[in-house]
């Protein structure tokens, strides 16, 4: 089960409104590649996964990136809460704010709504870590390109956070495969 | 939010982060002792700061007892609402 602590992973600041900035950012919210993605990704393919190293480490993953997501949020929601109209019309992000005023949502850059085809859960365990591992490069590259993207350097300090976590996830994944295959080779699994 | 609180906070972010990562690198490394000790010693003092930033500022969990006389878990800021 979860708890939830009132408290952001990382801090997250912004220097100003910067709607068009979050319109890009939103994508690590409900794009593909994004922090919901990961999460439900992860705490899907747990139940299946043949060794407990692999469920304590899809387990507490999905867990971390469930408040990664939390933090896109913080950071999404800052940057518009203060717009005015004019900004948000200029971003082009006032189709958006017709369906969801300075709400959030779940949708990727170009405001495709989240869908479960980002995801697999394939229950074979080497399929589903290669997808993990794939997962992860993913959001990394993801998060350097909203780097490019952004000129806020105090935004830039919570997204250089959540590339590095991407970063040592990957690490994590790398390790468990190497157990899932330790254990496949052993039960003479074809 | 003032700048002690503010300074708590921080720490603690720090701190279970750090307790965070220890808790991924021992899921695929078990027996690694040292860092399950550092993981220990992490979490002993996270949980010191945190009682005493609970006591001054209100709570982080909603699973601890509540000494005031009304229910602060609701009452105070979240995390989207504090720009540090």
């Amino acid at each position: 089960m979860w708890v939830y602590e009132k408290k952001l992973e990382y801090p997250v600041r912004v220097s100003c409104s910067n709607p068009r900035l979050a319109k890009n950012i939103i994508t690590q919210y409900g794009g593909p590649d994004g922090e919901l993605a990961a999460s439900l990704r992860y705490l899907t393919q747990r139940y299946s996964m043949p060794t407990k190293q692999a469920k304590a480490v899809l387990t507490d993953i999905g867990t971390e990136e469930l408040a990664h997501m939390e933090i896109v949020a913080a950071i999404v929601y800052n940057l518009i809460k203060d717009a005015p109209l004019s900004q948000i019309k200029a971003a082009g992000m006032d189709g958006y704010y017709a369906d969801h005023d300075k709400a959030l949502y779940f949708v990727n850059a170009v405001g495709s709504p989240w869908t479960a085809t980002y995801i697999q859960s394939k229950g074979d365990p080497i399929a589903d870590l290669h997808e993990d591992l794939a997962a992860e490069q993913k959001a990394r590259a993801t998060y350097e390109y909203l780097l490019q993207l952004s000129d806020d350097p105090e935004v830039n300090k919570a997204l250089c956070f959540l590339r590095e976590r991407e970063i040592v996830h990957f690490q994590r994944f790398g390790e468990t495969l190497d157990n899932i295959q330790e254990y496949m080779d052993c039960k003479h699994v074809f | 939010m003032d700048r002690k609180q503010c300074e708590m906070l921080k720490e603690i972010q720090a701190l279970e982060f750090t307790a965070i990562d220890f808790n991924l690198y021992l899921d695929t490394h078990p027996e690694d002792r040292t860092a399950l000790r550092d993981f220990n010693r992490t979490v002993i003092e996270l949980r010191e700061l945190k009682e005493k930033y609970e006591r001054a500022y209100g709570p982080i969990s909603p699973m601890e007892p509540e000494s005031r006389e009304y229910w602060a878990w609701a009452m105070t800021p979240w995390p989207w609402e504090v720009c540090i």
